[in-house]
């Protein structure tokens, strides 16, 4: 077994309103911060993980995304893994 | 008699108020804790309001994995009465029992005040008490009430005939419609069976006339008039 760092990012799935996105976007404008869009706001959530190689770390974190860390009806995941 | 059970999570709010409007309409009450394995032999679960586990990941994303809640998936399964007010109704979607999701407020603001709410249908186990169209006034008080869907299960959703409760507000200035933005203004929907019913507002806290309305007695007298469950 080894052990990799997981790193899961989970986004509200694109064309669903993102209010909270949103806001952050008008907030930046209010600032000053010209030409920022597209704004989006998610979750990070790392993690150490056991697995047989990095192929069986990545379905497992998958997996854990499916179950619990994103909701399949809002949100999508990316799941990266380093040694 | 009819048992009906709430379930106390850790963070769950109401739960007193909704065992006193069990008692009220002549039903038995009977107290759930989420670590219970199983459901007393209540005829009927109800999962209350509040922030279980400090909706922490996603409201209800965690009480969804109490272990009662293996027990409340196969009361529903077996066509046993199951009701989700509010958090409860966030868990029950979590836990793939009810369609859908319940997503961040439109104006990100926690909203609690009243509202004007439509019944769309009399035939679910808790408005049995109501008739199609009557308009009730109860409170809703969430951050995170705006009911979405894919579009496909929008379709079911309302081909089915599943929506329970919509916002039907502008009838009053403190009261006006839709508090979160949810998608056709939904504020309850069901299960296809119309046993598993989940809502955003909150009848149990206008539920008594010293609180100056009953509006929402009729989500737990509909219990008592619905048809005795075959489980």
């Amino acid at each position: 077994m080894k052990t990799y760092r997981v790193h899961v990012r989970v986004m509200p799935r694109a064309g669903l309103l993102d209010p909270a996105g949103q806001a952050v976007e008008h907030a930046l404008t209010a600032l000053g911060f010209a030409g920022a869009s597209n704004v989006h706001l998610g979750k990070a959530i790392a993690l150490d993980l056991e697995g047989a190689n990095e192929a069986d770390a990545v379905a497992r974190a998958r997996a854990m995304c499916e179950r619990l860390l994103a909701n399949p009806v809002t949100e999508d995941f990316t799941v990266e893994v380093a040694a | 008699m009819l048992r009906v059970g709430v379930v106390t999570f850790p963070g769950s709010n109401c739960e007193s108020e909704t065992l006193r409007a069990i008692a009220r309409v002549g039903a038995e009450p009977v107290e759930l804790w989420h670590q219970d394995s199983g459901l007393k032999g209540v005829d009927v679960v109800i999962l209350p309001g509040g922030f279980s586990y400090g909706d922490y990941l996603r409201s209800g994303a965690i009480a969804r994995f109490s272990p009662i809640m293996d027990a409340v998936r196969d009361h529903a399964a077996d066509g046993g009465g199951v009701i989700g007010i509010c958090n409860g109704f966030q868990i029950l979607c979590e836990a793939g029992l009810l369609p859908g999701a319940l997503v961040r407020n439109g104006g990100l603001h926690y909203v609690s005040r009243p509202v004007d709410v439509r019944i769309e249908r009399s035939d679910s186990i808790c408005t049995r008490a109501y008739h199609e169209g009557d308009v009730i006034r109860i409170p809703v008080a969430h951050g995170d009430g705006r009911f979405v869907a894919s579009p496909e299960e929008l379709a079911a959703i309302e081909d089915g005939n599943q929506v329970v409760l919509r916002y039907a507000g502008g009838r009053m200035l403190d009261a006006e419609g839709n508090p979160n933005e949810a998608t056709a203004d939904i504020a309850g929907i069901c299960n296809a069976a119309g046993t598993v019913v989940g809502m955003m507002p909150h009848p149990e806290r206008l539920a008594h006339p010293a609180l100056g309305s009953e509006a929402g007695i009729g989500v737990f007298q509909s219990l008592v008039l619905s048809p005795a469950p075959a489980a």
